[in-house]
């Protein structure tokens, strides 16, 4: 027995040897062409789509020259270097559908890793398998995606927005357990809307006591939010819940708080990391932020992070927003998926001793995989990413999960800085495997087993 | 002598896609369709904009019937693109006819604004819909098309395509007969002058009424059709820049022809992924531009093309 | 109370933003008979050079006071440049075609304008928010509004009056209206149409890039501003009646003191709710609040 596992484990010593060999000797040969899809133009292109995009060409160019700390530090994927295509996500799904239907037949690329909005990532998902390619969705958040379909070629590595509510309801009430009254104020489309659900929805099971007064849901883009601020105002809630971003998040401050809409009312953005260092100076203390999961300033001191923030840094002068970590999970789970695939693969290889056909088998077990064998090696995967570990176990381990985190804003010296940080383990905001979102909160938000 | 030879030139057309179909790359093919299920919402248009109409708001059908399409199946369990595109022109069918009473007295600009108004109600409304998936919309899944199943098969979406195809001529060719008719040549007399028509014993409101229920069934069948080769439908459909896109390949047309819609579509579809292909940040510019260009150079659309060089041949 | 006088207050807040940016359209159409949808990439393009000024001026550390100076100045300069760029280089070639082809030709210059802004500007958000609290604030109803809005309500009713004044009461304005009725007869008595014409754009298009210009300290520029804001200048001017002075107004205030009823009473309906008042409107009046009699003809 021990002899047995000694030769096996010498084996696999030396085929990993070979394999990175063979990658270092192959590496200049083909690069991987990875189409990027994110918004280069409209209004989610500032806040999200612009930062992505110029965090993913950092990565890759990070990556392509084995500078990222470990285990990313191989070049590339595997030795392989990295090529980018690079689509506009503006449009709407049908132009997205053709879009990519022409990135993986046209262009011919090898994975593709995209899509902010959610009804993208929703139309493209049936087009990813119907294509046979590996498709990871990097930013978008609602949990239709694997609660209503399955799929064998799509991936999402970031967690669903499921998360962003209870984790904030769960540190709203821990600041204030005796919440009587809230109000929000949302954009009048999905994600607006479903943030409001999720948030009452939660709020109701956590503390069935505090009442919701107003809903204002003004339409995306609306610029003037004159009568919904005299609405929020006059409701007298205690709180205002918000998952306005970008330019709607920043008009709306910058007509609140000369109104003095905050003075006694605790404002919770959803998703205002992004734009906390603009906001400096139209922005209360106190106000409750997430940044979608626990990047940006909730990120743990890890050489990752700090990798991620250097690179990010010497591109824009900026610290990454919650969209580059997001695209840094995709791209980093997608590296840890192909490289273990390779590995496998060779792993799998006839073993050496095999009289017939070895030639033939290695170059076999040392080709590129195929998306199927990364598909299979990125389900279930837990990898780290610059904002921890990121476990790969909804939809059939094609959905990432993490935990959240929430803080409290105070300006200091001209810097937004956030404080109080609470981080809320994956049990406590998402649901396990087989429940839907909707389900779970309504039944309470028991932890699962993880 | 030459409208049969358009109806002819069409037919030839439509079988050669229907043959090469098989042949064409994926992403040509869905382009192809794409342009296909445009051109028959501007096959409408046209009819209309020959009527001296133009509306601002024809994604309101377009939308429509790609969710009197959709909702067969989470509703009723139905997944037949044949089902799907029926629905759709009863649904379609149904809506305008009620519409056509109060839109027949607009023109110009107020037709126009009033369209664009009762399709962004019908934004509003779907956004406001979370049952149907509201701004993010949801997908639509095909199983069979007149009861063979297609679906999950290999050759899903060239049956698609085919019955793209296959309904784009039918419609094109009775579109064709329609001009023809009487009825159908009082269109270019009403754009012209309206009381004459009425003075000669016309109805100008009946004859606009049934243009525009042409029109918004044809926008319908397009919209169904569209959903069933996307696979996903969302209330942007309905919304204004939609309806603006057909009022684009419908001037970049020109209303020369029937054929004309279907050139227009599948040039604009070109031009538009060359431009989102090779300048992603400027793209809305280069359509801009062609549109521009098309207006100043070409002011019969696309088609005045063919009939110029026919009159210097 | 309370709250009726806040509906009646962000109504007409709201009211006089509409009114700001759709006047320009109208006068536009009324004298043109152009739907001019670039209009709203002239608001964007007043709102973004508004912003980029007063940031400069406030950056350099001058008085805060002169930023408002600042925002007057980035809608003059871009009414001058882009109001006879656009006319000069690219409409007056197309008069005599259907409006309806110049509703596109407007179209394709908005979409220019779009990427035009966006490779001058990029996409970043931009904001300058130190002109919309300078003047201080007041309180009403127990609401706290800052003096900005009374501003923009005042620069709205100065505006609508000084236009009205000059149609009726000057040389120049009665020539326009001449224009207005009929073009070859006003050609034929000797008018310089094409000089009215080129004033009129200009004209307009400064008021356009003015709505903006006013609008920048309260809001966020980003990609996309122009479409939403002429849905709504659209919407307004065809409810007012096209070209209507008056009309224009009057349609402001009452989609104003609407939207801030549904916000306040009922704020599901607020997406729509500009839309059905134009359903209504229309419904009930085929042209509009206002519209002038047509001659038929035979």
């Amino acid at each position: 027995m021990q002899r047995r596992r000694l030769l096996s484990g010498a084996a696999l010593a030396f085929a990993v040897l070979a394999a990175l060999s063979a990658a270092q000797s192959q590496a200049q040969d083909k690069p991987i062409r990875i189409g990027l899809v994110t918004f280069l133009s409209g209004p989610a292109s500032g806040p999200f789509g612009v930062p992505a995009k110029v965090a993913a060409e950092a990565i890759v160019e990070s990556l392509n020259a084995g500078r990222a700390p470990a285990p990313y530090n191989s070049k590339g994927f595997a030795g392989t270097p990295l090529e980018m295509v690079i689509i506009d996500e503006a449009g709407g799904a049908t132009k997205q559908v053709a879009e990519y239907r022409n990135l993986v037949q046209r262009q011919e690329v090898d994975f593709v890793i995209g899509y902010i909005s959610s009804g993208d990532c929703l139309a493209i998902a049936p087009v990813a398998e119907e294509l046979k390619k590996l498709t990871v969705l990097f930013d978008c958040g609602t949990p239709r995606i694997f609660e209503e379909g399955a799929y064998r070629y799509v991936f999402r590595t970031r967690a669903h927005a499921t998360m962003d509510a209870v984790g904030g309801a769960l540190y709203l009430l821990e600041q204030m357990p005796a919440l009587k009254t809230y109000a929000g104020i949302n954009q009048n489309y999905a994600w607006g809307q479903d943030s409001w659900n999720d948030w009452t929805a939660v709020l109701s099971v956590l503390r069935p006591e505090a009442r919701a007064l107003t809903s204002q849901m003004p339409k995306f883009g609306a610029g003037q939010y004159g009568a919904e601020i005299s609405a929020l105002s006059q409701s007298g809630a205690e709180v205002i819940h918000s998952s306005l971003w970008g330019g709607d998040l920043e008009a709306f401050m910058l007509q609140a708080v000369p109104r003095q809409l905050f003075k006694n009312k605790r404002l919770v953005l959803i998703a205002g990391e992004p734009n906390l260092h603009r906001l400096v100076g139209n922005i209360p203390d106190g106000t409750i932020v997430g940044a979608r999961g626990p990047h940006g300033v909730f990120a743990p001191e890890t050489p990752l992070n700090a990798w991620l923030r250097e690179i990010y840094k010497a591109a824009t002068g900026l610290d990454p927003n919650y969209p580059a970590y997001s695209v840094a999970q995709a791209f980093l789970g997608l590296k840890a998926a192909y490289e273990k695939a390779r590995l496998d693969k060779i792993r799998n290889a006839i073993p050496m001793g095999a009289a017939k056909g070895v030639k033939e088998e290695m170059e076999k077990a040392y080709a590129a995989p195929a998306a199927e064998e990364v598909a299979a090696a990125l389900e279930g995967l837990t990898f780290e990413g610059p904002s921890g570990k990121v476990m790969m176990r909804l939809g059939k381990g094609h959905q990432a999960v993490q935990g959240t985190a929430y803080g409290t804003t105070r300006t200091v010296g001209g810097q937004v800085l956030v404080e109080n940080v609470r981080h809320y383990p994956v049990e406590r905001v998402q649901p396990p495997e087989g429940v839907t979102s909707v389900d779970w909160i309504k039944g309470g938000m028991k932890p699962g087993k993880w | 002598m030459s409208r049969d030879r358009s109806a002819g030139i069409l037919t030839a057309a439509f079988v050669a896609l229907l043959v090469g179909g098989a042949f064409l790359p994926r992403w040509a093919m869905f382009l192809i369709d794409i342009s296909l299920c445009y051109g028959i919402v501007v096959l409408g248009m046209m009819l209309l904009m020959r009527t001296g109409l133009v509306s601002f708001g024809h994604g309101l059908y377009y939308c429509l019937g790609a969710y009197a399409a959709g909702t067969l199946e989470p509703f009723f369990g139905v997944a037949d693109v044949g089902l799907m595109v029926l629905s759709a022109v009863a649904v379609t069918a149904a809506a305008s006819a009620l519409l056509a009473l109060l839109l027949r007295k607009y023109r110009d600009i107020f037709f126009a604004m009033l369209s664009l108004a009762l399709s962004m109600i019908l934004y509003g409304l779907l956004v406001k819909t979370s049952a149907l998936g509201s701004s993010d919309g949801f997908n639509v899944s095909v199983r069979t098309l007149f009861g063979f199943v297609i679906g999950g098969t290999d050759y899903e979406r060239r049956a698609i395509f085919a019955t793209t195809v296959v309904v784009a001529w039918i419609c094109a060719m009775l579109m064709h007969r329609y001009l023809q008719s009487q009825r159908g040549r009082l269109a270019g007399a009403i754009r012209d002058n309206e009381l004459r028509v009425e003075y000669m014993g016309a109805s100008v409101a009946n004859t606009i009424h049934v243009n525009y229920v042409i029109s918004a069934v044809l926008a319908g069948v397009g919209g169904a059709l569209a959903a069933a080769s996307v696979g996903h439908i969302d209330p942007e459909m309905a919304y204004w820049t939609t309806s603006g896109e057909f009022v684009f390949v419908g001037i970049l047309s020109g209303t020369g022809s029937v054929a004309a819609p279907f050139l227009g579509a599948a040039i604009f579809e070109t031009i538009r992924s060359t431009a989102y292909e090779y300048s992603p940040n400027t793209w809305q510019m280069t359509l801009g531009i062609t549109m521009l260009v098309v207006i100043m150079f070409l002011p019969g659309g696309l088609w005045s093309l063919f009939t110029r060089w026919r009159k210097a041949a | 109370m309370g709250q009726l006088l806040a509906v009646a207050i962000d109504g007409l807040n709201y009211a006089s933003w509409l009114f700001i940016i759709a006047v320009g359209l109208t006068l536009i159409y009324g004298v043109m008979k152009i739907l001019n949808i670039a209009h709203g990439s002239l608001y964007a393009l007043g709102a973004y050079a508004a912003a980029s000024l007063a940031g400069y001026w406030l950056n350099t550390g001058r008085a805060p006071m002169g930023s408002y100076g600042m925002l007057l100045l980035a809608a003059v300069l871009v009414g001058l440049i882009a109001g006879p760029v656009i006319e000069r280089g690219l409409l007056r070639f197309m008069y005599g075609k259907e409006e309806i082809v110049l509703v596109l030709v407007t179209y394709a210059v908005f979409l220019i304008l779009e990427d035009f802004i966006k490779l001058a500007w990029g996409v970043d958000p931009l904001f300058i928010a130190q002109p919309y609290g300078l003047l201080g604030s007041f309180s009403i109803a127990g609401l706290t509004y800052p003096v900005y809005n009374l501003v923009l309500m005042a620069v709205a009713i100065v505006i609508g009056c000084l236009l009205a004044w000059v149609m009726a009461r000057t040389r120049r304005g009665k020539m326009l209206i001449a224009v207005i009725h009929d073009r070859e007869m006003a050609a034929a008595s000797g008018i310089n149409v094409a000089l009215v014409y080129f004033l009129t754009f200009t004209v307009g298009a400064m008021l356009g890039a003015m709505g903006g210009a006013l609008t920048a300290p309260m809001i966020s520029m980003q990609p996309g501003i122009g479409a939403e804001t002429i849905v709504l200048a659209f919407a307004v001017v065809v409810i007012g009646g096209l070209g209507s002075l008056p009309g224009a107004a009057l349609a402001a205030v009452l989609v104003g003191l609407v939207r801030s009823a549904a916000v306040h009473y009922r704020p599901e309906l607020d997406l729509f709710s500009i839309y059905l008042v134009m359903a209504i409107v229309l419904i009930a009046r085929p042209k509009g609040l206002f519209t002038t009699q047509e001659a038929r003809k035979i």
